[in-house]
């Protein structure tokens, strides 16, 4: 006996009819993420530090060390890497391996002395104000007392009066430093992680729960049938709630979609499916349909709090970045700012796509490792 | 018999439930064809043996087959061809009573599925109730309609859990004169019951207690395998002698049978002086009689204790 695609479609039948007669938790597949969406559209403020910065740096003098000697100890920026053109640099600000770029400008150190005023460049990720903002306030005064420290002597009254340069900060993705416009595509990854997951574990349950899973598996259905027929309706139900939510992101947030709609679209189909394997997953755990639903619940505090949706993800300290990386949400709230804020493309997302892939293929393991067509 | 004529033939099955033996080496030979009923107090484990055989438990130890397919490792094919009807009402109640019946027999795969759903549904007297919902049938009828769904793809073997508990007497003479009707056509029916009506008219019997197999066979031959000693008493004022035997100390079990009072025991000596005793007094006729089936039900049912107090105490 094998798998059969008539088994399959009985189950899929019966799981939409359920479906639809059971109007309240249909309702609250619509109505909470809407209202998530409503009130999580809010600012949310915080100031993160230590956040990771590439240097173009055209001066090597003293004075333009002290300047990144001076932002280090800001503890806004943590130096990673030195990059040599602007084309460089914009990429790593898209992919998302830097949130600054600060450019000292060829010559600095004598136009300061000068006192020709030269230009400190800094592009930052405001694609995420909340992360860039703290940093991007301070930058001018961190520059300011460097340069002041090492004026001394001869020099001095290049130091005197007014800063002897100018900082021109460039936002990129997000040049108003809106918070909705980051908070609205994170907020993707929130609601459908709460839904799928809780919605998906607590129907599997019921079947235990109800007593009808005996009657189901005295007849010759296949695990696989079981697991497919149970998850592919509540496929749809995410596509609805992300239709919904884009229309909530256009027309309520103005939040812009400027990148691939075909990225987008690969990206939330396997988030969709991670949820719903996890939600499987749960099932096999839970004795109750409460039980189902309190760890669905636990499994939402990690996406909340340690996937960069309500701290950016690089000011977390070390541990709850190792805990954060293993959250799909994580990865999937990247993908969704890139795409939308940032113009990402396929490739664009690429590693975020095989972190969801990984996360999935473990979760799928374990799940149907643990399932058991018995009732032991 | 050799292994083909029977349906089910088990062999120490066990089943282990945290620190419990919920089934302790149980063994079971049921014919093809035969009526197999399957008795026991509360928490016994009638359940437990029956999940087991039909692939929904993994049992801790034995072996066995149904159908000639072996329990564990071929329990997809026994699945296909047995029809098991749960104790607790398992179909879906929020869907209506002909979409049950329809996903049923779309788990079976089965060809003409509309022609067989509405034969049941006529057979069940639902036909025009079909749209209703499951869950708002009345406790008797949703039984009939588990009955009728575990039947729906003409499996060779039954295994009915209580299936006439809550069922009004005369649904239930229906339902046995359909069981009859269908091990005459070569269906074997395992079928459990607490109803002593019931084990009267199955064929074999098999009697289990906290676990354990107590006695099993033909249901002819189970009053002497008990080992069972009957007296038949007639009289005037037979009320007032049961009131007094059953005070009576060793007397075993005593019961009317309308004018007519049976009192029967396994200790045939106990008996045989509370017997003198009586004659003495010349009141009753006392008649030895060979012990029946009645008698053996009762002895084994009414004075089982249930099995749960203990099971429970660990
Ligand atoms: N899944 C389980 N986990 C733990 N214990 C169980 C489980 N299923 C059954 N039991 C225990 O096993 C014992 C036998 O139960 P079972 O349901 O087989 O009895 P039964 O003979 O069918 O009783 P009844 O006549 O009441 O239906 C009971 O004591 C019950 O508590
Ligand atoms: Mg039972």
């Amino acid at each position: 006996m094998r798998f059969s695609f008539s088994r399959l479609f009985a189950v899929l039948v019966k799981e939409f009819v359920q479906m639809r007669r059971d109007r309240i938790t249909f309702a609250m597949m619509i109505g909470i993420p809407i209202m998530q969406l409503l009130l999580f559209g809010y600012a949310i403020n915080s100031d993160p530090k230590n956040l990771p910065t590439l240097v173009e740096m055209a001066d090597q003098g003293p004075v333009s060390r002290a300047v990144l000697m001076g932002m280090q100890a800001s503890e806004y920026f943590d130096f990673i890497g030195i990059v040599t053109g602007q084309e460089e640099g914009d990429r790593a600000l898209r992919d998302g391996t830097a949130n600054f770029v600060i450019v000292i400008p060829p010559n600095f150190e004598r136009d300061v002395v000068r006192g020709l005023h030269p230009e400190v460049l800094l592009s930052a990720d405001a694609s995420d104000p909340a992360a860039a903002g703290g940093a991007v306030g301070a930058i001018s005064g961190v520059i300011d007392t460097a340069i002041r420290e090492t004026m001394t002597g001869p020099l001095r009254y290049a130091a005197t009066g007014a800063p002897p340069f100018t900082v021109t900060v460039h936002r990129q993705f997000n040049a108003e430093g809106r918070t909705s416009t980051n908070i609205v595509p994170g907020l993707l990854a929130i609601i459908l992680s709460m839904t799928m997951v809780m919605i998906t574990a607590v129907a599997i349950v019921r079947e235990s729960e109800k007593g009808t899973m005996e009657a189901l598996i005295a007849t010759p259905v296949r695990p696989f049938e079981v697991m497919l027929g149970k998850i592919l309706p509540y496929i749809l139900v995410g596509y609805v709630q992300t239709f919904v939510f884009l229309l909530a992101a256009n027309y309520l947030f103005d939040v812009p979609f400027i990148g691939s709609r075909l990225a987008f679209f690969a990206g939330f189909n396997l988030y969709i499916i991670v949820n719903l394997a996890l939600g499987f997953l749960i099932s096999t755990v839970a004795k109750s349909q409460m039980q189902a639903m309190q760890i669905s619940f636990f499994t939402i505090l990690p996406t909340i709090l340690l996937s960069g949706f309500m701290f950016p993800f690089a000011g977390m300290p070390g541990w709850a970045q190792t805990i954060g990386s293993a959250v799909p949400a994580t990865h999937f709230l990247r993908l969704t700012r890139k795409v939308m804020l940032k113009g990402a493309d396929m490739t664009d997302i690429s590693t975020d796509m095989v972190n969801i892939g990984i996360i999935m293929v473990v979760i799928v393991a374990v799940a149907l490792r643990r399932y058991r067509q018995t009732l032991d | 018999m050799t292994q083909t004529e029977m349906a089910i033939s088990v062999r120490g099955l066990t089943k282990i439930f945290g620190k419990r033996t919920v089934v302790d080496h149980f063994d079971m030979e049921v014919p093809k064809g035969a009526i197999y009923g399957f008795l026991g107090p509360n928490g016994s484990g009638k359940t437990t043996t029956i999940r087991m055989m039909c692939g929904l438990l993994i049992p801790d130890g034995g072996e066995g087959s149904c159908l000639g397919y072996d329990i564990l490792t071929e329990s997809h094919a026994i699945k296909e061809n047995v029809g098991y009807m749960t104790q607790r009402f398992s179909l879906y109640e929020d869907l209506t009573i002909r979409e049950n019946l329809d996903f049923i027999a779309r788990m079976f795969r089965m060809k003409d599925r509309r022609k067989h759903v509405d034969q049941a549904l006529a057979d069940l007297g639902l036909a025009d109730r079909a749209g209703q919902l499951a869950g708002t049938l009345s406790g008797g009828w949703k039984q009939r309609l588990s009955l009728a769904a575990c039947m729906i793809h003409k499996p060779r073997l039954l295994m009915l859990d209580e299936p006439t508990a809550g069922v009004d007497p005369k649904a239930r003479r229906d339902f046995w004169t359909e069981i009859r009707r269908l091990a005459a056509s070569g269906v074997t029916v395992l079928v459990s019951t607490h109803y002593m009506d019931e084990a009267i008219q199955c064929d074999y019997i098999a009697y289990i207690a906290y676990g354990k197999k107590l006695i099993s066979g033909r249901a002819a031959d189970i009053p002497d395998k008990i080992g069972l000693v009957s007296w038949r008493v007639e009289g005037p004022d037979i009320g007032k002698l049961e009131a007094e035997l059953r005070a009576t100390e060793g007397i075993g079990q005593v019961a009317r049978f309308g004018a007519v009072l049976h009192v029967w025991g396994t200790d045939a000596d106990a008996l045989e002086n509370i017997v003198a005793e009586q004659k003495k007094r010349r009141i009753h006729s006392w008649r030895r009689q060979k012990a029946g089936l009645e008698e053996a039900f009762i002895y084994l049912m009414v004075d089982a204790p249930d099995n749960f107090s203990v099971g429970a105490g660990g």
